[in-house]
């Protein structure tokens, strides 16, 4: 297990490698001069002759992209101009609060993904299964940035019951801070979680070992608590990663409307403030994410299915 | 005095062309000790009737629609309610599937699977129910039980896996085994000492045996009555000597000379031509007549025939021939 581990975040320099390539290069083909971009209109020659000095443009390409590569090793990720200040110290501001929205959207989503999956497989094919399919199919439909506003103005405004947005301090304020943002993410996740599980529970009451189990005489409730949910809930596990890596730099939209300070909302206001160096460094970060959570569902995936062996 | 009695059993699959009544009307009894064998095509509904026994469907929508499953000293297992029938299966009846690897729960070790149906029925600790499981591997015949306790399906070969469903179906030393197919999944070399496993067992403990197979070999070494089924009907019942030394039945003749040589002593094989009837709309009268070569007109018409004593026969040995009925009535 622990060399499977090693092995795989060995690969990872390779794949890294040609992440960073990939993201310096499309900033390179970005049209005009970043220096001016990033200074703007009013900056006189001089200024951007400065500018271009201390980030090296005049240097050949493999020379920048050393620089880059550098900066990323280090651990910096290269220097925000916005901010003046190392890369990962605004992304360490920021994690938690995604990280934050990950998880707690993950818990709202199982919570409401688990009960109607079950429903629906023990009343497959009668009005319930797709009632309940109908009314996953319109959350699903449903545009994130129109449903954030419907409950801003109905549980915020309208009740009273959550702040419209922003974030507390400590864990018990942003609990309830961060419900109304996770709740949006959340219900993608348990369409998706519901969808999958509803098939899964299904396949796996067709199983022959679910028949052994009841020609042993287990009651309903103990065939399904032991044999049909937890091999069932073993696929769940890949779509809670796929979806997990997405969230993390993906809730670009949900973050902006709730004023979340997350990864999300650091991305955009990058863009908007032509910040090259956060964009390019933030592409790096999400990426490591992503390989980060592929191997973390990768190893839960082994742990929870024996026949399943990490390479 | 018969352990298990089942009479006019029906069982009916519903699927989207339409009700299959996979069983029609089957009859037949297990006595206290024996293997009774039930032989026939895929599809006959030999797997059906015996699931039919301790209502395990599968994923299938299936309903007994008719039919009494009397079994000795717990009543009719067909009007049981689901939670009383819980309270039967694995401990008074215990029931073999044909696959081991898909009838083994793969994300579940093999000494807890064991131990599951001890704790299910008798009070014992986890302890308790270890050792007891490791006792049946023994029991069985399983190399290094002690290792094999903590070990998952998918890591034993195909005879450990099914040494392990037969160890799990001894458990609690149940009155009757149902065994589908029990060696159909397995190596050639490895059947043979399966089935001698599973009748040493239940030798010693008195258990009987229902032994679903369509292989006619395994019928004539180790069980002592069968039924012959053919499209959801039994065609013909009687000891195993009987039935395969002289057949009645067109049907079981036929299926005997299909066979190479090693149970009947024809040399050249002959095929049944054709092939079995929808189970959803069956022909009317004999259900093999379109196939037989002896049909006669009457063989087509009015309900299927039911089993009778055929003429001159052993004792016990019954077919669903007519025309042996007619010509019975004429001797």
């Amino acid at each position: 297990m622990f060399l499977a581990i090693s092995k795989r975040l060995l690969m990872l320099i390779p794949v890294l490698i040609g992440i960073t390539m990939i993201s310096f290069l499309l900033l390179q083909i970005m049209p005009g001069d970043p220096a001016s971009r990033a200074m703007g209109t009013r900056a006189s020659p001089e200024e951007l002759q400065a500018m271009r000095e201390l980030w090296g443009l005049g240097k050949p390409l493999w020379v920048q992209y050393l620089y880059f590569l550098r900066d990323c090793v280090t651990g910096s990720f290269g220097m925000s101009i916005f901010h003046k200040q190392p890369i990962i110290d605004l992304v360490a501001e920021r994690l938690p609060f995604t990280l934050a929205i990950v998880g707690y959207s993950t818990v709202i989503a199982l919570l409401i993904a688990l009960p109607f999956a079950i429903l629906a497989a023990a009343n497959r094919g009668r009005m319930l299964d797709n009632v309940i399919r109908q009314i996953f199919v319109v959350v699903v439909a449903m545009p994130p940035f129109w449903l954030c506003y419907v409950l801003i103005l109905w549980l915020a405004l309208r009740m009273g019951w959550f702040a419209t947005g922003g974030v507390g301090d400590g864990f018990v304020a942003n609990i309830g801070r961060l419900f109304l943002p996770s709740l949006v993410v959340g219900l993608s996740t348990a369409a998706l979680i519901q969808q999958s599980l509803r098939a899964a529970l299904i396949d796996t009451m067709k199983a022959d070992y679910i028949d052994t189990a009841r020609a042993k005489g287990l009651r309903g409730r103990e065939v399904f608590l032991r044999h049909i949910l937890p091999n069932s809930l073993i696929s769940t596990i890949s779509i809670i990663g796929v979806r997990v890596s997405w969230i993390i730099g993906g809730t670009v939209v949900v973050e902006k409307i709730f004023s979340v300070p997350g990864l999300g909302s650091l991305l955009i206001d990058a863009i908007v403030s032509r910040d090259l160096p956060v964009i390019r460094g933030l592409t790096v970060f999400f990426a490591i994410m992503v390989v980060i959570v592929n191997l973390i569902t990768d190893i839960c995936y082994a742990l929870a299915d024996p026949r399943v062996r990490l390479e | 005095m018969s352990l298990l009695s089942v009479r006019d059993l029906i069982t009916e699959f519903e699927s989207p062309s339409g009700t299959a009544r996979a069983v029609d009307g089957v009859s037949f009894d297990v006595k206290p000790g024996e293997i009774f064998g039930i032989v026939g095509e895929s599809g006959c509904g030999k797997s059906a009737t015996c699931r039919s026994i301790l209502r395990l469907f599968g994923g299938a929508s299936a309903r007994i629609a008719n039919g009494r499953i009397t079994l000795e000293g717990a009543g009719d297992l067909a009007q049981m309610r689901e939670r009383d029938l819980a309270q039967v299966r694995g401990r008074d009846v215990a029931f073999i599937f044909q696959d081991p690897l898909s009838a083994l729960n793969p994300t579940m070790r093999i000494g807890k699977q064991i131990g599951e149906v001890i704790r299910r029925h008798r009070k014992a600790s986890r302890a308790e129910a270890r050792a007891a499981a490791l006792q049946l591997l023994r029991d069985v015949h399983v190399t290094s039980p002690e290792r094999r306790l903590d070990a998952y399906p998918h890591e034993l070969s195909g005879g450990l896996r099914q040494r392990v469903v037969i160890a799990m179906a001894l458990a609690l030393r149940p009155r009757l085994i149902i065994a589908d197919e029990p060696t159909t999944a397995l190596d050639v070399t490895v059947q043979d000492q399966i089935l001698r496993l599973l009748k040493e067992r239940c030798d010693s403990l008195g258990t009987s045996i229902i032994l679903v197979t369509h292989d006619l070999g395994v019928v004539s070494q180790i069980c002592d009555r069968m039924a012959v089924m053919y499209a959801g009907r039994v065609v013909e019942t009687g000891a195993v000597r009987d039935v395969l030394d002289a057949p009645s039945h067109p049907y079981t003749r036929a299926l005997l000379a299909a066979l190479p040589g090693q149970v009947s002593r024809d040399s050249q094989l002959i095929p049944i031509k054709g092939a079995p009837p929808s189970l959803i709309d069956p022909p009317a009268g004999c259900r093999f007549a379109p196939r037989c070569t002896f049909a006669q007109p009457q063989c087509t018409i009015g309900t299927a025939p039911g089993l009778h004593p055929r003429p001159a026969a052993a004792e016990g040995h019954f077919d669903a021939c007519i025309l042996n009925e007619v010509s019975h009535a004429a001797a």
